[in-house]
This record gives C-alpha cells, structure tokens and sequence, in this order.
C-alpha cells in the first residue's frame, strides 16, 4: 500500500486548514452559498436534501485496517454510526453537519486519508480494479499507476475548473472488473514487446447520454503518462461545451468531433506539452510500484478447503474468487443482505472488516464499483474463520454478481437530484429473488438501479437496468436490458413503458422468467438476451 | 473595466490601450490585448513579442477556459503582464498564479490578507505548471 511521505502529508494537512479557512469565511458571510459551492463540492460536500453529506476518497479503493477504523470512527463520532460505500469505491456519510467538518477531515488526514476532489468540475478520485495485485489475470498491478495519476491530479492549477467532472480508471486485466471504458479516460495497462505502457480510451461514460470509450492511443508508455493525460484534459477544458451542463462531459466533445478529431488534437497537444517536462522520471513510478510489492505470502499453504458445513460451501463458491498466489484466495464481502440497503455498513460491521483484514488479509481491504468490500490476500486455510466472523457480524450473504447483488443510488431517500426512490426498489426485488437456490439458478445478472438519469446507479451498465423517473409528480420506472459494464462492455435498451414500484418488480420477473425459458446451456441473462433480442422480452412483460 | 487590484510585477504597467481578441491582427502597434474564454489562446502567439500585456476575461468564475489560455501563452514564453479580470475569486488566485497570471483585476475586490494566506498555504505542489513551484517528485529524485 502507498505510504504518503513528509510531501503528501504536508499538501493534506494544508487542504484541512484551507477548508476550515472556507468553512470559517462561509459561516462569517464572508463568501456566499453560490461560491462557497464550488469549493466545497471540490472537497466532497454536498447539500442533499436532510443535510450535508461528504464523501471521502479511498484511492483506487485500496485501504489498510488503520484507515477502515477511522472510517468506523467517523460513522460513530459525525454520522448516525453507518456509511455509504459507493460505485466510485469511495464512501459517504448522509449526516454531517458543516462546522463539523474541518474537525473530521483532520482526523482523516492523521491517517493519511481526505476527501479532496471527491466531487465538483475536476479530476475525480482515481478508481482501479479491485482485485489489483491479487488476480491471476493482470499484467501488472494498475495501482502505480493510479497513484501516479492521483497525485499529478491532485489541485492540478489547470483542470479544478472543468466543463464537468472527470473520471478516470485503470485496470490492467483483459477483464474489466471497474467498467473503465463508461469512464472519461478508461486507461488498460498493456505490455508491448516486453514494456509496460497505457491503453486510452477516452469520452466514455453513463449519466442521460451513455456511451462507450472510443479507443484513442494504443500505447502511451510510463515515461509520457502524465503528458498525454494532461494533453487529453486540455483539449477538453478548452473546447468541452459549457453552453449546456447535460451536454459538458468529454464524452459529448468526442462524439462531437469524432474520436479521430480529438485523437489528432490531442497528439498535437501531446508534442507540445511533452516539451514542458511535466513528467517525473520513470524513478517516481519506481518509488510508488515498491509500496505495492506482493505481501509476504507463505509458500507451499495447501488449497484444500474443507467443505463440509454447506452454509460455508454456498459462501466460498458464490463470493471466493482464485488468487495469483497458491494457497490463497480472494474474499469478497457482499453488503447486499436481502432487504438492506446497497452499500451501507455500520461503524461496528466496518470494525470487523477491518480487524479481519488485519489478521487475515495483510492488512488490505478493497471497495468495489459494485459497493462491496473485498479481503484481497486471504490463505485458504483460514476461509472458514473469516466466513464465521463474517456470518456472525451479518455481512456473510454469498450473492456475490446474483440478482441481489444491487448497485443502487441513494436517490430519493438522500439525494436532492433525484426523481425516485432507489432504496425500496432495491429493497422488495431482492426480497422477491431472496431464495439462494432460484438466485443461484439464475447465475450471473447484474441489476443496477438509478433514481435519476444522472446513472449514479450505473442502470446503463446493468444487465437489468432500472431507471426512476418523475412522471407528473409520481415516481416511475423504466426497465433496460442488455448493458454491461464488464470486457463485453454495452449500453441497456428500454424495454416501453414505465412501471410503479411494485409494477417494475413485477416486471423483472418477467423478464427473468422468460430468460430461464429461452436460455441455452451456460447462458448468462445477458447472453440470452443477446441471442434473441427485446421481442420475446418485450412480450413476456406486457403481453 | 476592472482595476488592477493586486500586481506581482515590479515593473511599470503597460498604459497601452487594450484591443480586444478580433482586433490584433489589423493593430500593428498594439501593445495590449484581451482575449475572451472562447478565443484561441494559440492564436496570440505570433503577436505575443509585440504585447506587454496579455488580458484573460473570466466571465463566469466558474468558466476555466483562462487557466489553459494562460499556461498556452506562458508556454509559448510570453514574460509580459498576464492578468486576470471579471469573476475571479480569492480561492481561485492560487491556481492562477500557477497558470502564470501575474495580476489581477477582480471585479469585485479581493481581501488582500486572504489572497496572502492562501498564497503561502501549500509549502509543496504536485505538478509542474508554469510558475516556479518545484514539483514533489522532482525534490524526490533531484
């Protein structure tokens, strides 16, 4: 894991005292609610509709126990003793009072934590693959990387003022297990002739116009990355609109120009800005990439595991996945219990994470864009410990990618852009499917819920998708299918006409019926739908 | 027009008359220009060995199109005046000063003892840009 030395933690340790200035002037008078928005969004606080809610970065979702217990603390000391893991792998607390929060983040950046650039028009927190230096699959390890890109973005002068947001991902794994191409900047790390470089993939992303990242340089290698980032961020600040906010995302320059367009104006930029020095020597990748070596895994651990209480057998299968290294597996802890609320965990089930992660783990835990946690590094032998404390702290459900393994925003219930409550929808299609064995059945289907066409809640992306709308004062749903944000990356289609929030359960399992119909041997709804298309669909729903 | 509140210049401001974006090119003399968020910075730089100062309109504070016009036209090694004019806030002048604007002209003034504590508050930067500010990586590795 990175460790910040005397430089980053002096830039952190400014930023706290730089918002308690803001909050200060703020509460004073000094500045009034329409500029003090755009600094505090810069620092993740929002206003929603009960109060303030701040969301604080875990870069690239990689965290230590030390960091997880503060996020326990926090919970406790600021919020109402839960938090939010969110699709950015980061959290968020719905409670948070104002003059509260210069205190908060100082505690957060005693254990080299923060909320810097957690929202507002700049370069988001960096998100990553959470199964980074523990997959069989990568070509390397893509957090260096993100960490690099972290600290280049970090108050970068030019981009804190954006035409919108910006969101980057790297992964390093032909599967993507972090939807990087339904990013601004997608960034695949490849090897060419033996060397390390970066794949871009620029203009993708989801919100009221989705769409899928056009491949912009095949290889960029280590030594130009933060040049040909810069010069991709330039052309976008200087021609992305800002006429219309639903029309400023990079994705609408690119489909404006042309991928080939953007691509030649970024290569004329790239030659310009790579004469400015702005890239460290390839040393600094090698300072960071040190802090990521492999944990001390032992050799030789057995990679039996004794299967005989079922309920453990159920778990390991669904939410176990293989690890790189023999005798050790990667856990992965669902905080999708039938009837709860997608994402949230309390201060003492955070606690548990986080002493698991530090007796079982090497000390490391992971957030997903899927908002689960992840054990990366744990030996087989001690599976069943780690499932029993599991178990008994409520967060053991072996749904890991089943239909009750939701994405869902918090709309209504929070968030002051929404048009629908995401919460109880999640809620009631997770109790309809909560048998395990017809969940199991079904196999793969990731069903992603939105509140608003703002896709918080990836609906684009799902296989079933759901989108709550406003319609004359009263909530309605619309269904997709057919999205993914996975390697076999699409957008979902609209099956017709909305539904109430009864109706709209009613109507997935409709659909899901119909899949357990028309599938074919080793069919994921997904596949299935493919295969055939809307039609069949369509008809099992309204017919 | 906006005045120029605070200066980081010791030299004598130029008194020349500013002409806007449009105007540079039939104005042989001109000696000052401004440009608005949507002119092409890049264009200037034919003009820039005859400017002394070279004026970036911020609108909208929220508006960022100045900061890349400013490092455009730092880059191409302009060390005339380059100021910052319209809505720009006291939050904001640290990040223009990295841009390269080296005065500013708010048009509502700016509270000079908070530009100076936001100016010395971060002893360290993670990026090159186009002020002096040494970058952490580069004190990492000298």
């Amino acid at each position: 894991m990175y460790q910040y030395d005397k430089f980053d933690q002096s830039i952190v340790d400014a930023r706290v005292e730089e918002f308690r200035d803001q909050v200060k002037r703020r509460l004073a008078g000094e500045i009034t609610e329409d500029q003090f928005k755009p600094l505090r969004l810069m620092n993740g606080l929002y206003l929603q509709l009960h109060a303030y809610m701040l969301r604080v970065a875990i870069p690239y979702g990689t965290m230590d126990s030390r960091q997880m217990r503060m996020l326990a603390h926090i919970a406790r000391k600021y919020d109402r003793d839960y938090g939010h893991f969110t699709t950015r792998q980061n959290i968020q607390y719905n409670w948070i009072k104002l003059d509260e929060t210069p205190d908060l983040l100082a505690e957060l950046a005693t254990v080299e934590m923060h909320a810097i650039q957690t929202s507002g028009n700049c370069i988001r927190n960096i998100s990553s693959d959470q199964y980074a230096g523990a997959a069989a699959d990568e070509v390397a390890d893509p957090r260096p990387w993100a960490e690099l890109l972290r600290q280049w973005s970090t108050f970068h002068p030019e981009f804190s003022y954006l035409p919108r947001k910006f969101k980057i991902a790297v992964i390093a794994a032909d599967e993507d297990r972090a939807a990087m191409r339904l990013h601004d900047i997608g960034i695949q790390l490849v090897k060419r002739d033996g060397v390390l470089g970066a794949k871009f993939f620029v203009g993708g992303g989801m919100g009221r116009t989705p769409m899928i990242a056009p491949e912009i340089r095949d290889f960029v290698p280590a030594e130009d990355l933060l040049s040909y980032t810069e010069a991709c961020l330039r052309v976008y600040n200087r021609y992305g609109r800002r006429d219309n906010m639903y029309k400023a995302r990079i994705k609408i320059l690119v489909h404006e120009l042309g991928a080939a367009e953007y691509k030649r104006q970024v290569e004329e930029e790239f030659i310009h800005v790579k004469t400015l020095g702005i890239d460290p020597p390839v040393a600094e990748l090698d300072r960071i990439s040190a802090f990521f070596a492999p944990p001390a895994f032992e050799a030789g651990l057995s990679d039996t595991v004794d299967r005989s209480d079922p309920d453990f057998a159920v778990w390991l299968d669904q939410n176990v996945k293989p690890h790189k290294q023999g005798g050790y597996a990667i856990v992965n802890i669902s905080l999708k219990p039938i009837g709860g609320i997608p994402g949230d965990a309390s201060s003492a089930q955070i606690d548990v994470m986080a002493d698991l992660a530090e007796r079982y783990s090497f000390d490391e835990l992971r957030v997903t864009h899927a908002q689960n946690i992840v054990l990366p590094h744990v030996a087989k032998r001690d599976l069943y410990a780690v499932w029993q404390a599991l178990d008994a702290a409520e967060l053991a459900s072996p749904n890991l990618d089943l239909i009750s393994d939701i994405i869902a925003c918090p709309g209504l219930d929070y968030c002051s852009l929404a048009n629908a409550r995401s919460i109880p929808v999640a809620q009631k299609i997770a109790t309809r499917f909560a048998s395990l064995e017809r969940q199991r059945d079904l196999g793969e289907l990731k069903l992603k819920i939105s509140g608003c066409i703002n896709a918080c809640g990836h609906h684009h992306a799902g296989h079933i998708g759901i989108l709550g709308v406003d319609k004359k004062g009263v909530e309605n749903y619309q269904l997709t299918l057919g999205g993914s944000g996975a390697e076999d990356v699409s957008i979902g289609k609209i099956t017709g006409p909305g539904f109430d929030e009864d109706g709209i359960v009613d109507a997935v399992e409709k659909a899901v019926e119909k899949y357990r119909e028309l599938r074919a041997d080793g069919e994921r709804f997904v596949d299935t739908y493919r295969r055939v298309g809307m039609e069949p669909f369509k008809e099992a729903i309204y017919g | 027009m906006d005045k120029v509140q605070i200066r980081f210049r010791s030299d004598t401001p130029s008194t020349a008359p500013i002409v806007s974006f449009a105007d540079i090119a039939g104005e042989s003399n001109a000696a000052a220009v401004r440009i608005e968020p949507g002119d092409d910075a890049r264009a200037l730089i034919p003009y820039l060995g005859q400017l002394a100062l070279v004026e970036i309109s911020f609108p909208a504070f929220r508006d960022g199109r100045g900061y890349s016009a400013a490092r455009i036209v730092r880059e191409a090694g302009f060390a005339g005046e380059l100021r910052a004019t319209g809505d720009v806030l006291v939050d904001q002048v640290p990040l223009m000063r990295r841009c390269g604007f080296d005065s500013f002209a708010p048009r509502v003034p700016l509270d000079e003892a908070v530009v100076a504590v936001s100016l010395a508050r971060y002893d360290h930067v993670y990026q090159a840009a186009a002020d002096e500010a040494v970058p952490v990586w580069k004190l990492r590795h000298g």
